[in-house]
């Protein structure tokens, strides 16, 4: 099967775009590019990855100012096409600034950065970014945040449920959902979503540093190998067209 | 003309501030009686030339709810004067 592109984009004080990339090309051995935030073209991408990091020091709020960086707008274009674009930590942030996922990423509750080994549970499986795992499946990621505290009124969130937009959640080991096991103070234990076409997905936690045993855990490569798959049904699908 | 503007960005009084409760406590811990209800913000102060008060405060309004403010989680005012040579 041939390789899929990935576009990471780098903005000024992304600190996850090398494990981001080394996560794609080295682990799942698919084509990668990085692309400035200056840059206003894709580079033919497949999928976009906006990486974690304290894009433009996290001035005003995560994520606001990166939002209007010019390569988002291709990045916006890209996603309203019905591109598959991954935001992590603070790319999930900017997603929720762009507009392009719901909800708002608070301060901890605890004020603290936050920065261990979480448990999650696949909530949903049906999802590009999830397809790889089974229901109910626990991953073991790690999370390094100070806003991860997942936020939206209630309706947004009532909808957000019963769309079954909420991919992941914080776990107890055995998978269980309780306070204890929620890092951040989020609602409903969130720490990843997609939008409601299914294509822009965020999480807190940080999938591209769980790659290697060697490094502690590889269970980030299920949701690599989702997308991976994702794109290559999408492929045969438009062969068969 | 140019004007200065000054922009109040609040969280939402519904949304939990932990920032605002942690120097609450701490304030507490000084023994100051009667202190409750601590919420910090941010204050934006600004420039701006237009024609006249109501085109600065459409612009400015315009830069809270694209970038100033989050639509989501905050509330905003906006006060503007005339600003001095």
């Amino acid at each position: 099967m041939a390789a899929h592109r990935f576009g990471v984009v780098v903005f000024p004080g992304s600190n996850c775009d090398h494990d981001a990339y080394h996560a794609v090309k080295h682990v799942m051995g698919q084509d990668v590019r990085f692309l400035w935030h200056k840059e206003s073209d894709l580079g033919g991408a497949d999928a976009i990855i906006l990486p974690g990091g304290f894009s433009y020091g996290d001035y005003l709020r995560c994520g606001a100012i990166a939002r209007f960086s010019p390569i988002m707008k291709e990045v916006v274009r890209f996603a309203n096409a019905g591109g598959h674009v991954m935001g992590v930590c603070n790319g999930f942030q900017i997603l929720c600034e762009a507009g392009l996922l719901p909800g708002a990423l608070l301060r901890n509750a605890s004020l603290r950065f936050v920065c261990r080994e979480v448990h999650l549970r696949a909530e949903n499986t049906d999802t590009a970014f999830s397809n790889a795992l089974t229901a109910g499946q626990v991953l073991t990621i790690p999370v390094a945040h100070g806003e991860g505290n997942y936020y939206t009124d209630r309706s947004a969130l009532e909808e957000l449920e019963a769309r079954r937009q909420v991919v992941f959640r914080y776990c107890s080991a055995d998978g269980a959902l309780t306070p204890e096991s929620n890092p951040n103070g989020s609602l409903n234990n969130i720490a990843g979503i997609v939008n409601r076409a299914g294509n822009v997905f965020g999480m807190m936690p940080h999938p591209e540093r769980s790659m290697e045993t060697l490094l502690g855990s590889d269970d980030g490569i299920g949701v690599f190998q989702s997308v991976i798959q994702a794109l290559s049904r999408r492929e045969t699908a438009s062969v068969e067209v | 003309m140019t004007f200065k503007a000054t922009v109040t960005v609040r969280r939402r009084p519904t949304i939990l501030d932990p920032e605002g409760k942690a120097v609450e406590h701490a304030l507490q811990s000084l023994e100051l009686r009667g202190v409750a209800r601590l919420r910090i913000g941010k204050l934006i102060e600004l420039h701006v030339d237009a024609a006249d008060a109501d085109a600065a405060r459409a612009t400015v309004d315009e830069a809270c709810r694209k970038l100033l403010a989050n639509p989501v989680m905050d509330d905003y005012t906006i006060a503007l004067e005339e600003a001095g040579a």
